[in-house]
């Protein structure tokens, strides 16, 4: 199979950035997406020219590392999908793909394909847990939780950490990624006590990092490789609400 | 060298509970105080990290991804042991603790595996309180699963994302201290060194993988909680970036190395498809569960498995091992694949496959049910394979996966250099030639969480750590050691792709140091290793800088340390004549073809210390004294 790649290279957050075309032959239809452009790497190193960096690590789809936009969608065309675990088969001899690196403002470009996500971790810090001490835990078995329950919060909890969701809002939007750790949190009884702060933090934080605003598109929803649901955005949207409602807080119309 | 593994006097089931009681501690107020590197945020890592920020020490963690939470502990699927005895099966904490000193064929310690079992219990407790979604009953009570080498069902599990699970648990407690102030994460960012100072590890040289600046960080003692070294064969279910370089490097600056050759070679991967693979994935041992194994019973039997009938295939561990049919330990399943294979009978388009066969299980418990217990596998499966297992049989293949071996650590978990600690897959201690399944996460999360934060306390009181002066000759000379050795890689401009060299190195691991071993062969993989490492260092090409992003590079540095990781482990296992769990001598085995161990003369933990570049390295012993379980010829038959 033959291929035409039109990459985005950058050197790092300085440097302007174009895209540069290459064409790729001897593509085999059972390669990743990933080892296609291992192939690319190795014939560019051959070649005295620098290799694309790209972000990737366990390449099983589970640990979130990598992800970049193909023709204009995360991860590329195959529904709940990683570039990891994406395959060559399914395309056709010939195709022209254009790679671009994520594009939002909360998401610095460090080199060619890799964005800085560090956002994410500031807004996770900021609340996304149960406070657990260590070593405080009753018996597993003294808290029930109906299988449906864990069911729906194993889910939410799916949620990989990627970034296809911000990169495919038109609004630079986070609120899949936020609403996932809130709805994953809340489903559960051990993650009451803190839900209303939990709410309140995540929120608060995510503003400060200068994602995006929620309209409704949902095509974080339709990229999302492990198909985390946007009824994670109303659980959000819901805990906030009542966060600012009863906790003594306000809408922030008014100071 | 002095090994002195401080194991507690006393009953077994008495020794960590009478350590604690007695062990030294640091006041609150003092914790503060210290500064504690944690390099590594897996389970082990993020775990440590977070117990120790909430008792109060200064915790600085770094990890070489992105992301703590993405550190490898990810991608483990299919559970944690506990001996809860939910099931009311006969679990207790001693049954657990002997199969886990079973399966490991008596090459483990007796007191570090039973303080892992009884802590087992703790570790469930704990993550169900972090709000960690383990798979549940109707009834709302957690469920089990059973894995491998055990009668009993004792595995926790969600999903088949138990490890990602599990390590969003632990990242969240390591994220609620980072928001406490008490712990910093440094992402991005590579160890390249231990300072050791007055042969006390007190700090680490590192690279931050963006910028290429190299720095160091100091403290009262440094943690590695890097996980194994699988990579090694180049193709394995560890993550790319999964490398040995921080135990390496600590290696060579005088910690011992122990029973590196320890490998596990995990039965059910998805086969390799073509020269271009860079990794194999795993399908989760708790396929096993309701999965049957089979080939052809004849060789070269090329037709679609459904078309095979009954009476011509073999479901080769059911008839071999009656008892324990497809539930095996990884190393039995593993090596009965590869004979198989060898008889001419292996399936798939490379004939290095058999056969995982959903279809009884399907129409016993219908589609629904198998689809809850292993769904996103099955989905996983068909994304690289296009063939649908819930119709046809999923083709399988042994792949390197776990390494017991690691750094030597005695009782505390410090290795023999003082203020050098290895938690998780990168010590030596729990597993001995084989780990059972579902025990990885147990492991990472025992050290990290329970163990370290009732064992450092010791150290840190007794000892004085004054401040390390960062301009001294040490350090200085670590700082620049580590750029130069950078620097030498990039300054090779050769003309073949570190790729290559790894490759290479990993096919003559694979055939000579993987499921199947000799002496004949482990001396010609020392000798090709040799030649190729050579080859390396004489004809590399790595692109780019060391002042900025640069992968190559990173990988570079990596596979240099493998070359003699790799030589090292090859020694180990020329040395062990004898076969025991994952290591598996040609030369010694049962007339049924089953590994025979020697207890009179190998019933030791191999310690290997490093002696300078071009020297062999000094072999040491830690001798095993079981005084709880009965040294026997292991049988799953």
């Amino acid at each position: 199979m033959k291929l035409t790649l039109e990459i985005w290279r950058q050197k790092d957050a300085n440097d302007k950035g174009h895209f540069e075309t290459y064409e790729l032959d001897n593509v085999r239809s059972h390669m990743s997406f990933l080892e296609m452009l291992d192939v690319l790497n190795q014939e560019l190193i051959e070649k005295g020219e620098e290799p694309v960096a790209f972000d990737h690590d366990c390449r099983e789809a589970i640990c979130g590392t990598c992800g970049f936009v193909i023709n204009g969608v995360a991860h590329g065309h195959m529904k709940r999908n990683t570039v990891c675990q994406l395959h060559m088969r399914t395309f056709n001899d010939g195709d022209h793909l254009v790679l671009e690196p994520w594009r939002a403002k909360a998401f610095p470009l460090v080199r060619d394909l890799i964005v800085d996500r560090s956002a994410f971790e500031r807004i996770q810090r900021a609340g996304g847990y149960i406070s657990a001490r260590t070593g405080s835990a009753p018996d597993a078995n003294s808290i029930l939780i109906p299988k449906e329950q864990a069911e729906a919060a194993l889910d939410f909890a799916e949620c990989i950490g990627c970034g296809a969701c911000v990169a495919s809002c038109p609004n630079g939007a986070a609120m899949l990624f936020v609403g996932a750790r809130i709805a994953h949190l809340g489903f559960l009884p051990q993650g009451q006590p803190e839900r209303v702060e939990r709410a309140k933090a995540m929120v608060a934080a995510m503003e400060q990092e200068g994602f995006g605003a929620c309209t409704n598109y949902t095509s974080c929803e339709a990229t999302c490789p492990k198909g985390v649901s946007i009824v994670g955005i109303a659980k959000m949207n819901k805990d906030y609400f009542n966060a600012k409602l009863f906790s003594g807080g306000n809408l922030g119309g008014k100071e | 060298m002095k090994l002195e593994a401080k194991i507690p006097s006393g009953p077994l089931a008495d020794k960590w509970t009478d350590y604690k009681a007695h062990t030294a501690l640091v006041s609150p107020a003092n914790k503060r105080k210290h500064t504690i590197l944690i390099v590594g945020t897996g389970l082990a890592g993020g775990g440590a990290a977070a117990a120790l920020g909430e008792l109060g020490y200064k915790v600085k963690a770094f990890c070489y991804q992105d992301s703590a939470r993405r550190a490898h502990s990810i991608a483990a699927q299919g559970g944690i042991n506990a001996a809860k005895n939910y099931q009311n099966d006969g679990d207790t904490v001693f049954r657990l603790f002997y199969d886990t000193i079973k399966g490991g064929d008596f090459r483990a310690r007796e007191a570090n595996t039973y303080r892992l079992a009884e802590i087992s219990n703790e570790i469930i407790d704990q993550c169900v309180a972090q709000g960690v979604p383990f798979g549940r009953e109707y009834s709302g009570y957690l469920a089990n699963r059973t894995f491998g080498g055990a009668q009993v069902s004792r595995t926790f599990y969600a999903r088949g994302e138990t490890g990602q699970q599990l390590l969003l648990g632990a990242y969240n407690s390591l994220n609620a201290q980072v928001n406490a102030g008490n712990v910093d994460v440094f992402e991005r960012t590579e160890m390249l060194d231990l300072i050791v100072i007055d042969g006390v590890a007190r700090g680490i040289v590192v690279r931050d993988m963006v910028s290429g600046e190299v720095s160091s960080h100091f403290g009262d003692a440094v943690l590695l909680c890097t996980g194994g070294y699988s990579n090694v064969f180049f193709l394995s279910t560890s993550a790319k970036g999964c490398n040995g370089s921080a135990l390496w490097r600590a290696y060579k600056r005088g910690a011992a190395f122990a029973n590196p050759s320890f490998t596990q070679i995990h039965p059910t991967a998805i086969p390799q498809s073509g020269d271009f693979q860079s990794k194999l994935t795993l399908m989760s041992e708790s396929l096993r569960n309701d999965g049957r194994v089979w080939v052809p019973k004849k060789a070269g039997d090329d037709r679609p498995p459904n078309d095979i009938p009954e009476d011509e295939r073999d479901y080769y561990l059911e008839r071999i091992y009656p008892s324990f049919g497809n539930m095996v330990p990884r190393d039995v399943a593993s090596r009965n694949a590869k004979n198989v294979c060898d008889e001419g009978r292996g399936i798939g388009p490379t004939k290095r496959g058999v056969y995982l066969d959903f279809a009884v299980a399907i129409e016993r418990l219908g589609v629904d049910v198998i689809k809850d217990r292993y769904g996103n596998l099955f989905e996983m499966y068909e994304m690289i394979n296009d063939e649908d297992p819930y119709e046809t049989p999923m083709m399988i293949y042994p792949a390197p996966h776990y390494t017991m071996g690691g750094l030597w650590v005695d009782y505390d978990l410090m290795s023999n250099m003082p203020g050098l600690f290895v938690l998780g897959e990168a010590n030596f201690s729990d597993h001995g030639a084989n780990r059972l399944g579902a025990s990885a996460l147990m492991q990472g999360l025992a050290d990290g969480f329970f163990v370290i934060p009732n064992t450092l306390g010791q150290y840190i009181a007794k000892g004085k750590h004054p401040d390390v002066d960062p301009n001294c000759d040490e350090v200085r000379k670590v700082e620049q050691d580590a750029k130069d050795f950078n620097q030498k890689l990039l300054d090779i401009k050769g003309s073949k792709t570190v790729d290559y060299f790894h490759r290479a190195m990993g096919m003559i691991m694979l055939d000579k140091c993987g499921m199947a071993r000799s002496k004949e062969g482990l001396n010609e993989a020392i000798e090709k290793i040799g030649k190729l490492k050579e080859e390396f260092w004489a004809d590399v090409k790595v692109p780019g800088t060391g002042e900025s992003l640069n992968q190559e590079l990173e990988k570079a540095g990596r596979v240099a340390d493998y070359f003699d990781l790799a030589i090292l482990m090859c020694l180990d296992a020329r040395e062990r004549e004898e076969s025991c769990g994952g290591h598996f001598r040609e030369e010694h085995k049962t007339e049924e073809g089953e590994a025979r161990r020697d207890d009179e003369n190998f019933c030791h933990v191999a310690v290997w210390e490093w002696m300078g570049e071009d020297q062999a390295p000094q072999a040491h012993k830690e001798e095993l004294e079981f005084e709880y379980v009965e040294l026997t010829q292991r049988s799953y038959k």
